[in-house]
């Protein structure tokens, strides 16, 4: 699994490559946490991830624990139909706002 | 200060190591709770056994053929009979783990150690092996059913159990899978937990406010499997009263079981069903478990601790109360503590508003199986904090002949499936003679049995999972269970039907109207009734089983619920949301004490009078077949909240009679609600659109069928 970083505008755009399992989620958390620490716009670009367990999606939902906590929104972005799917099975969709490309994330948080 | 005590929690020495044994680093553990839990840099494992002598904690990573690793426990490590560890830097998505346990072999003094079989942990949180619904299993697994953890944080947004007064339930038994499976369901991921997501408009349209559902502790579907002997088509444990694990959801009823996250996924149906005004009701199992007797597989309790968690005769072999092989030790110190550790999870963690216990009479028994006056387990779930908001409900009887409706030991909590109820409704809607003082008592919420306990003690119903759908018990006077490839000698006989002319469907027309006719008269009597009314999934649409009383092995449409029928028996359905409207409408139909049979408030009627075919005559001779009963409004709620009076007359003569009304004071006129002689779609009015009658002083009651009038 990969995390690369980049910025448009003041928005913070995490964009993972790869699974988000048990053996990779920690590594996700670090990064991500560590990024993230002051921002309040966040986008996590998930179109090139294909699996996310149990231990991915509670990353995802202490990030936005975490940016809710400054007030601040969280987008995702691409996320495949499977993932949706598990996404809104086990309760996890209704925390965040999901849009197909990046440009309706950077919109959204705009 | 607060970071100052995070810096001391970081230091504690318990968070390191102090043993290693072939790579993998542990320290002696705490010895509760009990099961796996997720610690700092590890995991807790605790088990205990009363008589093994050794112990062996394997670990396994998911689906992994072998284990990668098994550690002994040191004996330093043992409290009591109690074995514990923890292990650390283990990856608690992907373990699976369970344990060897050595003793001896001697059935005869009730041990059936064997150090060669990999035992599933009784605590386990998630078990995995049936993770995908009937996928087939690889039979030569070492270790078929695995334990494992789960995530237990889930986020449930200030979520609550309902708790609303019992008398205010209106109950709906649902299977899970059977819900959604059929494809006229039309939802996504159909049969799963998920799925009755998509129902909750469904359910809140129809009026009810609280689920039951049969049992989801993790089962086996494969158990007794076999071919069906008509069709070939494989005949598989459906229903799941057999439990392997009782901390685990069914992993084969979630969309997401095949990624390991049903408790997520049934934590969130119940979120979902909360946030909509119903309650969660768990059918729970406690009477046996799925080892069978001494032919039967050693998965869990039979090798952890047999004399323990089973009751066995003087010669060893399993008592068999429950008519399923084994009997649940239920009053066994060790078994009881397992039993509320269990309910208290889900009362504390799935946020379950309540709790069914199927053959609960066998709760009550002793170790050596005869009853006890005083029950321990009963009185400590009665008692308990954590459950002190839930429902308790009880199947009173058990398979060894114990019938304890009206007489379990109740604590002031219990209450019971009320199979008198049921019986007599039966009885008297075929048209028995003899049934009318019964029938009294029945709809005062069987005062007669539960006169101490009150009305809330007894669930009403007339139709559940087991035997007839309300449909089939008016189109079948026999059992039709061929298909169950046990010679039709499976599934009670006592079904107290009547087909009403003709064996199974009919095109006849009369016939169908009247069967229509005694559905719509068996609903309203349910739903006036004093006591907690619980229909079947179904009954609604007119959902048939073809006869069969006995479904318990079929994973196809004598199951499914075929959502179809909603368009052809819309009028049944109609009836039924009227009718639910109506006792949501009428605080006088739902007291939580009994009535008096006196005038209290001063409103010149007694709380409940009863009524022939002349007013205030009730006719109480065996040869009758119809009664009238008035509820006074000003008496609802003990006289706390006005409402009208209710007037309902059930005739089962099989000719129409005219009854005189009795007269109303204050100007109030009798108004028709519910008329089951009229077709569907006059048989109903909505509440506040009742049909002024004519003629006040007398009215029509067609053969067979039910008025309910309102007056205001």
């Amino acid at each position: 699994m990969n995390v690369s970083i980049k910025t448009i505008k003041d928005i913070t755009v995490i964009e993972a490559e790869g699974n988000i399992d048990s053996r990779t989620a920690g590594e996700f958390e670090r990064k991500t946490v560590e990024a993230t620490q002051e921002e309040d716009k966040v986008i996590i670009d998930l179109s090139k991830v294909e699996f996310l367990s149990s231990a991915g999606l509670r990353v995802l939902l202490m990030l936005y624990r975490q940016v809710k906590a400054r007030n601040g929104k969280i987008v995702l972005v691409g996320v495949s139909e499977e993932i949706q799917d598990v996404m809104e099975n086990t309760g996890f969709i209704n925390f965040f706002i999901l849009v197909g490309l990046l440009e309706d994330g950077v919109k959204a948080l705009s | 200060m607060a970071t100052k005590a995070q810096t001391f929690s970081d230091i504690r020495i318990d968070y390191y190591p102090t043993h290693e044994h072939e790579g993998i680093k542990f320290r002696r553990g705490h010895s509760l709770p009990f099961g796996a839990t997720t610690v700092p840099n590890g995991v807790n494992f605790s088990i205990s056994s009363s008589a093994a002598t050794s112990c062996i904690l394997v670990l396994f990573d998911r689906g992994a053929d072998q284990p990668f690793a098994e550690i002994p426990f040191p004996d330093e490590f043992r409290v009591g009979d109690v074995y514990c560890m923890t292990v650390f830097d283990l990856d608690v998505e992907r373990l699976e783990y369970g344990y060897r346990m050595d003793g001896p072999f001697a059935p005869e003094k009730g041990h059936r150690f064997d150090k060669n079989v990999i035992l599933s942990d009784p605590y386990a949180r998630s078990l995995g092996g049936r993770d995908t619904w009937l996928a087939e299993p690889n039979w030569d697994n070492i270790y078929p059913y695995r334990s494992r953890l789960a995530f237990e944080d889930f986020d449930w947004e200030g979520d609550h159990p309902l708790e609303y007064p019992i008398e205010d339930l209106i109950v709906y038994e649902m299977h899970a899978r059977a819900f959604t499976k059929h494809p006229s369901s039309k939802v996504k991921s159909a049969g799963t937990f998920s799925a009755i997501k998509s129902k909750i408009k469904y359910l809140k349209d129809l009026g009810v406010n609280c689920i039951e559902l049969m049992p989801i502790y993790e089962y086996d579907e494969w158990e007794n499997s076999k071919p069906n002997p008509v069709t070939g088509e494989i005949l598989v444990n459906f229903w799941g009263y057999s439990t392997v694990n009782f901390f685990s959801p069914k992993a084969g009823y979630a969309a997401t079981g095949k990624f390991g996250m049903q408790v997520d996924e049934l934590k969130t149906v119940i979120k979902e069903l909360h946030k909509n005004g119903i309650e969660v009701i768990l059918d729970v199992v406690f009477n046996h478990t799925a080892e069978g007797d001494h032919r039967g597989h050693t998965i869990s309790f039979r090798g952890i601790d047999n004399k323990t968690y089973y009751m066995l005769t003087p010669e060893g072999y399993y008592f068999n109360f429950s008519g399923t092989g084994n009997t649940l030790n239920c009053n066994n110190p060790v078994v009881r503590n397992m039993v509320l550790d269990c309910l208290r999870y889900w009362a504390a963690d799935y946020h379950i508003d309540g709790f069914r216990f199927d053959l609960a009479s066998i709760l009550g028994r002793a170790q050596d199986g005869s009853p006890l006056s005083n029950p321990p387990l009963l009185e400590s779930l009665a008692y308990d904090p954590i459950l002190a908001k839930c429902k308790l409900i009880a199947e009173a009887w058990d398979a060894g002949g114990l019938y304890q409706v009206g007489s379990f030991p109740a604590y002031g909590r219990w209450a019971e499936w009320n199979g008198k109820y049921r019986d007599t409704v039966r009885k008297f809607l075929k048209g028995d003679e003899a049934q009318v003082s019964e029938m009294a008592q029945r709809i005062q919420g069987s005062p007669d049995l539960y006169y101490y306990r009150g009305p809330t003690s007894s669930i009403n119903f007339i139709s559940c999972h087991d035997g007839f759908t309300l449909y089939d018990i008016f189109a079948y006077n026999e059992k039709h269970n061929e298909a169950n490839g046990e010679d039709n000698n499976d599934g009670g006989n006592d079904n107290h039907s009547w087909n009403c002319g003709w064996e199974g469907e009919t095109d006849d027309v009369e016939i169908n109207f009247l069967r229509k006719k005694l559905i719509k008269n068996a609903l309203s009597i349910l739903f006036v009734s004093q006591g907690v009314p619980m229909m079947l999934m179904g009954d609604e649409m007119g959902r048939t089983k073809k006869g069969n009383n006995n479904t318990y092995c079929h994973d196809n449409e004598l199951n499914w619920l075929d959502w179809s029928l909603l368009k052809k028996n819309k009028g049944t359905f109609d009836f039924v949301q009227g009718l639910i409207r109506f006792r949501k409408a009428h605080p006088a139909l739902r007291g939580s004490t009994h009535f008096t049979h006196s005038d209290y408030v001063g409103s010149g009627y007694p709380d409940i009078s009863f009524h022939g075919t002349k007013a205030y005559q009730m006719d109480w001779s065996e040869f009758n077949r119809s009664f009238a009963f008035m509820l006074c409004g000003d008496h609802a709620k003990q006289g706390a909240i006005k409402d009208d009076m209710i007037y309902v007359a059930m005739n089962m003569y099989w000719e129409g009679l005219s009854f005189e009304l009795p007269q109303l004071n204050r100007d109030r006129k009798w108004h028709v609600f519910a008329n089951t002689d009229m077709p569907d779609k006059e048989s109903i009015n909505p509440i506040g659109k009742e049909a002024l009658i004519e003629h006040q002083d007398h009215i029509i009651v067609g053969a067979r069928s039910m008025v309910i009038l309102v007056g205001k």
